[in-house]
């Protein structure tokens, strides 16, 4: 008998793997967006993931003129599981561009895969240092910020503030490690703690009873989204609050942290590049309507994902849907001929962005809702550290 | 100040033992009289927070949501030893693990396709929210405190449960000799069916208490099973008193290895190395214990029989 | 796994192992090599396809199909269930991860000093765990593999809790670029053919015989005469040495180490491969990496929430194919 059910089965997994084939259709933008979609960082990649999918909404499904297909992933926040699914994104789905990274750690893992298939990649949070300087590469580009910007901004804030004693917190990865050396840059007072967690802690009893000790009347934390919630309920709860002020780059401080914690955030300052209260045109549509979409305020992540979008736009369009001249569109993008929600955008010769810092508030806006205020500008048209390291090839 | 650090670690590490209790009494208790692997038992776990999250924000009180999630925690771990693990009784091992493997991947993503894959962030009652005045200059997490509370009395009621019921009469022969228990007569089926309902109502108690604590996220389940297990190799297979005294014991070190370790490599050695080195120290301090407590006291510590 | 048609005692067969026994393993070729012909021309009809993606897989599988095939050759031959294999293999891999990183690519370095980290790691647990029995070597092997798994991330040097990113493939030579997906299957294909069929000349051979008489009865062969321990020992650090191969190679496929190669969820995804496939059976290993990988990768293409389908797919295994899905076959597939 048995044979030929051996022969069989293999012969039908063979036909089975050829007419799962798909033939990518030539006139169209495939993106892959991958994002972290699940674990305490959720928030983040369904924010960037919901702005882009607005955008491309505004824009009638079109990116470029060409009808757009975006394939969205969970990368779990793991290295290795996001490699593995970028390559799945790069080689079988043959996506046009990438974009979608929330932490560093995977942007590290995967970046070296999409600039070797030379597919660009358009990051909406992940800004390390190590591609700001000697790695930038040709093939990425990041929308929103290199990691030590907001940090260098918080520095600055609270160097000004006059604050003597300071407690420094950031989970132990790439971007952990670029904020703590952002902030350093630029605050020159007294660094009383500086602790770095785990990625996948969420119990940080140890870090507030150190901080009790070490007698400090600052805190900085870079925490972002779940971390963050949990750190700032546990800070309120162990009674530090009253006589520790706590500062948090925007990534801290923005709303689904506020929605999570609540009133307890009251007063907290925050440092960003985004906040939804800019005045322009651009950022007072993106505002509204994602507040209709999606019943909850947009975050500064969701800002990202919407301004990631509205650039390859305008890169598709200015090469005229050409997508295989790689130099055309690199020079396409570079040039950034968009209305980012943000005002006027453009790139630095490293591909970072070159843009001003805002100090925001968590408080009552005119209807009793707790969100984020302005109330001023820590840099103007500010670089990042890293950009003379960079020899970007032409 | 020195001493109010120790203290509080002290008193965080006897929280997360009390929790860590929780969960190894069911697993011990499964192991030791089923004989029974099972890498599910995390997954109760998080199913139990998952509904106590719910049935509170449901009801809007966090007391009424604990304990109907309880009790529906009890309803799906009977549910699942009725069909499935019933099954796996008799067989080896080998099978117990991949059966509750499986059970483990299926579970994870029920939890995902019901409550979504963004953790559902839980608050503590609003009176607990804020911290307590234990000492001069000492302010401790009121909802900390509740935790130990709980822990506490958890375990003096498991203690009068195992020592004086008829029920706890036949857990404790079970545990010391199964074979003997049942030819004495002990309903085998239905004490195994309680035993699961029990070790389920614990992991949903710790679920729900750890919940505004930590994240009610899918895969908690993973990393808390395996310090369990720990526990329980250390304490002794079947003994909940092992459990204990083991729970207690990681819970201190894996605590005080987090912030006592760090500490010191930080003066030495500069926080970036504190950061890398120090968890790993006191994680890999638990798994020292554990090999030395298998190698030279396999019965553990606390065993069931003597 | 009884045997069920010895006529005469297990040991006495092992001594005359020129004869046919109990515990021989045929490799079956009227089977096995039609599948080794397809496995050859599937990158062909990949690459004629444009599906060049499921090269990569292939690979995977069969990088992982040596992993647990090593695994099988201490479970299913001898017995021993070790919850902290995975271990061996992310050792396999963090050898070539840190050689790549100190500037050494050659492969004919880097891969065989895996294979001597693998068995040398095996040693010193297999040495320790070994004195201990039942569900306690379960678990002092778990505990190995975790001890190594927190070290390993503590080191920033190997990337600690993010892993290490390779920015090549191991160079072999030969005017081969590994880097091409087909030569580094290809590459892939012969290792594991080699050390499958390695494994199975020493399964057949005296101390294949006398190791699967251990897991028989051990205190008969103990009673007997024979080291029980030394050849357990030796078993073991021979599984070590293959699955360390298996590391360097799934390093390189990747082209990225982790730390959660090493995780206790994996040695559990391991074993899995292993039930799965046909604990005691020659090709067990190689068949359940293939099916839990395949299964995982088909699943995921149509739905979200394959981890329902595979969960689904194990349990009704165990429930309904307790020695797994080789013993399904007995007739064609019997392991004698």
């Amino acid at each position: 008998m048995k044979p030929h059910l051996l022969h069989r089965s293999l012969v039908s997994l063979s036909i089975a793997l050829l007419c799962a084939s798909s033939a990518s259709a030539a006139d169209q933008v495939k993106v892959g967006l991958l994002s972290t979609l699940s674990g305490p960082g959720a928030g983040l990649g369904t924010d960037i993931r919901d702005g882009f999918q607005l955008a491309v909404k505004h824009m009638n499904g079109k990116i470029g003129n060409l009808p757009a297909e975006v394939v969205v992933v969970d990368d779990q926040q793991n290295p290795e599981v996001a490699k593995q699914t970028a390559e799945r994104l790069l080689k079988r789905d043959k996506v046009d561009f990438m974009t979608g990274t929330v932490f560093s750690n995977v942007m590290l893992a995967v970046g070296p895969a999409a600039f070797q298939n030379k597919t660009f990649f358009i990051s909406p949070n992940a800004g390390p240092s190590q591609y700001a300087g000697a790695q930038c590469n040709p093939y990425f580009f990041n929308v929103s910020q290199q990691n030590d910007a907001l940090h260098e901004a918080a520095g600055q804030t609270m160097q000004d503030k006059g604050f003597k004693r300071v407690a420094l917190i950031a989970p132990n990865y790439p971007a952990g490690k670029d904020s703590i050396a952002g902030f350093k840059r630029f605050y020159k007072g007294e660094i009383g703690m500086e602790t770095y967690t785990s990625l996948s802690q969420l119990d940080y009893g140890a870090e507030i009873s150190k901080m009790r000790a070490a007698q400090v009347d600052g805190v900085y934390i870079f925490l972002p989204g779940g971390l963050g919630v949990n750190f700032i309920k546990q800070f309120v709860g162990a009674g530090l609050s009253k006589d520790i002020t706590l500062y948090a780059p925007g990534f801290s401080a923005d709303e689904d942290v506020i929605r999570a914690v609540g009133d307890s955030m009251l007063g907290t300052f925050n440092t960003s590049q985004w906040a939804h209260d800019l005045d322009n045109a651009a950022n007072k549509k993106f505002v509204a309507d994602f507040q209709k979409e999606f019943g909850r305020n947009p975050s500064l992540y969701a800002s990202h994902g919407y301004d990631a979008a509205r650039l390859m736009d305008a890169a598709v369009r200015d090469v005229k849907g050409k997508l295989d001249d790689k130099a055309a569109l690199r020079k396409a993008i570079e040039a950034a001929r968009f209305e980012s929600v943000r005002g006027s955008f453009k790139f630095n010769s490293n591909h970072f962005p070159v843009q001003d810092y805002y100090l925001r508030v968590v408080s009552k806006d005119a209807q009793g809702k707790l969100t984020n205020r302005t109330v001023g500008t820590v840099f103007k048209n500010h670089q990042d550290a890293y950009v003379k390291d960079c020899k970007m090839p032409s | 100040m020195n001493t109010i650090l120790i203290l509080e670690q002290m008193l965080n590490g006897l929280q997360f033992g009390l929790m860590l209790f929780l969960l190894a009494a069911g697993l011990t208790l499964v192991f030791g009289i089923m004989d029974m692997i099972n890498l599910a038992h995390g997954s109760l776990y998080m199913i139990g927070a998952y509904l106590v999250a719910s049935l509170s924000q449901a009801t809007g009180s966090f007391w009424l949501g604990l304990g109907l999630g309880v009790l529906a925690t009890v309803l799906v771990g009977v549910l699942l030893e009725y069909t499935i693990l019933r099954r796996l009784y008799h067989r080896d091992h080998l099978s117990q693990v991949m059966g509750t493997f499986a059970i483990l991947l299926m579970s994870n993503e029920i939890v995902r396709i019901i409550w979504g894959a963004q953790p559902l962030m839980l608050n503590p009652p609003a009176a607990l929210a804020g911290p307590v005045t234990l000492m001069d200059g000492f302010s401790y997490p009121a909802y900390r405190l509740l935790i130990i509370g709980v822990g506490l009395a958890v375990a003096l009621l498991l203690w009068l449960l195992v020592t004086r019921t008829r029920f706890g009469m036949q857990v404790r022969a079970g545990a010391a000799n199964r074979e003997m228990a049942t030819a004495m007569g002990a309903n085998v089926r239905r004490l195994f069916t309680l035993v699961f309902a029990l070790g389920a109502a614990l992991c949903a108690v710790a679920g729900g208490m750890l919940g505004p604590l930590l994240a009610v996220q899918v895969g908690m389940g993973e990393s808390i099973l395996i310090l369990a297990f720990v526990v329980i190799v250390i304490g002794g297979i079947g003994s909940i008193r092992g459990a204990l005294m083991g729970a207690l014991l990681v819970g201190l070190v894996d605590t005080a290895g987090r912030t006592l370790v760090p500490l010191l490599f930080d003066k030495a050695m500069g926080p970036e190395v504190a950061a890398n080195a120090g968890p790993a120290v006191a994680s890999v301090l638990i798994y020292v214990l554990m090999a030395a407590v298998l190698f030279t006291k396999p019965q553990g510590l606390f065993p069931a029989h003597d | 796994m009884t045997d069920t048609s010895a006529p005469q005692p297990a040991a006495a067969q092992a001594i005359r192992a020129t004869q046919p026994s109990v515990f021989d393993h045929r490799l079956q070729p009227r089977l096995v090599l039609p599948l080794l012909a397809l496995l050859i021309a599937f990158p062909l009809i990949a690459q004629a396809t444009g599906e060049d993606f499921y090269i990569g897989v292939a690979s995977r599988v069969l990088v992982f199909g040596l992993a647990a095939a090593s695994l099988n050759f201490i479970l299913g031959f001898g017995g021993m269930v070790s919850f902290g294999h995975a271990a061996f293999v992310g050792l396999g891999a963090y050898t070539v991860g840190l050689l790549m990183q100190q500037g050494i690519t050659s492969a004919w370095l880097a891969w065989p000093l895996a294979m001597l980290m693998g068995a040398a790691f095996s040693l010193l647990v297999g040495a320790i765990s070994l004195r201990t029995q039942g569900v306690y070597f379960i678990m002092i092997t778990l505990a190995f593999a975790q001890m190594l798994y927190y070290l390993i991330m503590s080191f920033k040097s190997l990337g600690g809790d993010d892993g290490l990113s390779l920015p090549s493939r191991s160079d072999i030579g030969l005017g081969l670029d590994l880097g091409q997906d087909a030569t580094f299957y290809y590459v892939v294909l012969a290792l594991v053919s080699t050390s499958l069929l390695l494994m199975a000349r020493v399964l057949n051979a005296r101390f294949g015989h006398v190791l699967q008489a251990i897991k028989e009865n051990e205190t008969r062969m103990q009673a007997i005469g024979f080291p029980v321990y030394r050849y357990k020992l030796v078993a073991f650090t021979l599984a070590g040495a293959f699955a360390g191969l298996a590391g360097a190679m799934l390093a390189n496929q990747g082209s990225f180490v982790g730390p959660g190669m090493l995780q206790w969820t994996q040695s559990g995804i391991l074993l899995i491969m292993v039930i799965l496939g046909g604990v005691g059976h020659l090709y067990g290993g190689l068949l359940g990496a293939a099916v839990f990988l395949l299964l995982e990768e088909v699943l995921a293409a149509y739905t979200v929430h394959w981890q329902l389908g595979l969960g689904a797919v194990l349990l009704i295994v165990v429930l309904v194919a307790p020695n797994g899905l080789l013993s399904l076959r007995r007739g064609m597939w019997s392991k004698r």
